[in-house]
């Protein structure tokens, strides 16, 4: 049985090596590069212009990346090892010009050969979020995924205002805001997002004006409509996390239906006159909004949202758990809510923590779920607590 | 008119209309069942709130003991020692985006 060494052996007298300066110039005269270190290695940096493909994945996607046989092509690794078992398997898949890069990415670095990191900031950027930099858990890394995230907050109101402010503040990339309403003047009592100059203009409108005016960074997508069975999931599609910042039965249960059906996280939030709940959904790994509530309450037991009001300031402390829970999702940092759920009463300031579990029978993520939303029902009841609520 | 030997009753505050404002009752009973029928003799109407006609606990309220949710214990018939809180968490579909 031959060991590892001797095969690597025979790998290397099989395939041709070149140093990083000889690999520097193939490069400069057409040679494809391509790098087969993975994912969190190449974070670290890598040759401008490479062609990133995991030694794992190689074989499998080479050929939609590399058409032509006989482009020269050089792989390279971090030290020069799994290049060369790189480079063989190419060559036997009959690539004519392979070679492997001696040395790797740590011998280009040393040579003073260019590279970079794979999105770096700009000095601007640097400035700006120099706090997050400074903590190793957020750190280049972290501030870039932030930038590359795309938030979707369902609801300009007053818990999408502080999650609008704070996640474009912090550097979130792309944020998409749904809502279909215009400011009122009575909005301004809590939603902090829009001011008494705007009274009268969309809220989508007004919310990308106070983002933009905050970060510039910031790509603002806004979406004037009300969600509905038709536009949701293209809607959801677009983005990497949900934020349920709405009002009423019927877009929550659409909400975590289209995350639960396109597996994507739903940050939960909901207020009432002095009280409010948080939780994070994500689906599958832990319950979603149906396992609490499978149906919504019959329309007779929910009052109308008119008759609630909210403390103003409410809003700020939910909202501003939901875009932290929504931050730690981006960056894959802390314990998310899951399966948890957050009661916030303000007037004894008391948080409690409630155990969520997910319901095995539950119509939506459990085993009998229904994979498109044709057959379900979304009929507004009201936009209070079912039951409870007291006129 | 807290015990520390009852059971104490967190109430959210759509609720507390019946309670003449308080977010904590404190009752007695040896089961969570038992409880919830000492708070609805208690306090006249909040019983219809939390139960349908059969007497069953309504789909959308859920009932906590000590944070975990009686559904993944024993349901109504989860037992209680004196000292526990009892959470009344309704669906809140109350957000803020109108």
């Amino acid at each position: 049985m031959p060991s590892y060494q001797d095969i690597l052996e025979q790998k290397r007298a099989a395939v041709r090596e070149v140093d990083v300066r000889q690999s520097a110039r193939m490069y400069e005269e057409g040679a494809v590069l391509i790098d087969v270190r993975e994912q969190d290695e190449v974070d670290q940096g890598i040759i401008p212009g490479a062609m990133h493909i995991p030694r794992g994945y190689l074989e499998m996607r080479i050929e939609e990346a590399v058409r032509d046989h006989e482009t020269p092509l050089v792989i390279y690794c971090a030290g020069g090892v799994r290049s060369v078992f790189g480079a063989e398997a190419l060559t036997e898949l009959g690539y004519r010009d392979v070679v492997s890069m001696a040395g790797g990415f740590s011998g280009w670095k040393a040579a003073g050969l260019p590279w970079r990191h794979p999105q770096a900031l700009t000095p601007d950027q640097r400035r700006r979020y120099s706090r997050h930099l400074l903590i190793p858990e957020v750190g280049e890394l972290g501030q870039q995924k932030l930038l590359d995230a795309s938030v979707l907050l369902v609801g300009a109101g007053g818990l999408g205002s502080p999650a609008a402010l704070y996640l474009a503040a912090a550097g979130v990339g792309t944020l998409g805001i749904v809502d279909a309403d215009v400011v009122d003047d009575s909005n301004l009592q809590r939603q902090i997002v829009h001011t008494t100059e705007r009274i009268g203009m969309s809220k989508v409108e007004s919310a990308r004006l106070a983002v933009e005016a905050l970060n510039p960074d910031v790509n603002v997508i806004t979406h004037e409509t009300r969600l509905d069975k038709e536009n949701v999931l293209d809607l959801f599609a677009r983005y990497d996390v949900i934020l349920d910042g709405t009002d009423n039965f019927a877009t929550r249960y659409l909400i975590n239906d289209a995350t639960v059906l396109l597996n994507k996280p739903n940050v939960h939030g909901s207020i009432f006159r002095f009280e409010g709940q948080a939780t994070t959904f994500i689906p599958h790994e832990g319950p979603c909004y149906r396992c609490l509530f499978p149906t919504p309450p019959p329309p007779e037991l929910a009052p109308s949202c008119a008759e609630a009001g909210v403390l103003g300031l409410l809003p700020g402390t939910i909202g501003m758990i939901q875009a932290t829970e929504t931050a730690k999702l981006i960056l894959g940092i802390g314990t998310p809510l899951v399966g948890r759920l957050l009661t916030y009463d303000a007037l004894e300031m008391e948080f409690r923590e409630l155990q969520l579990s997910r319901d095995p029978q539950c119509p939506m993520c459990g085993p009998d779920a229904p994979t498109t939303l044709d057959d379900i029902e979304y009929t507004d009841v009201g936009c209070l607590i079912p039951a409870l609520a007291v006129h | 008119m807290s015990t520390d030997d009852g059971i104490h009753v967190l109430i959210p505050t759509p609720l507390r209309g019946f309670t003449g404002g308080e977010a904590r009752v404190d009752v007695h009973g040896g089961t969570v069942g038992e409880a919830l029928e000492a708070l609805a003799v208690k306090f006249p109407g909040l019983g219809e709130r939390l139960h349908d006609e059969d007497g069953q606990l309504r789909r959308f309220v859920n009932v906590f003991v000590n944070g975990q949710n009686v559904r993944d214990i024993a349901g109504t018939a989860t037992e209680l020692s004196p000292g526990d809180e009892i959470g009344i968490i309704p669906a809140m579909a109350g957000g803020d985006a109108s």
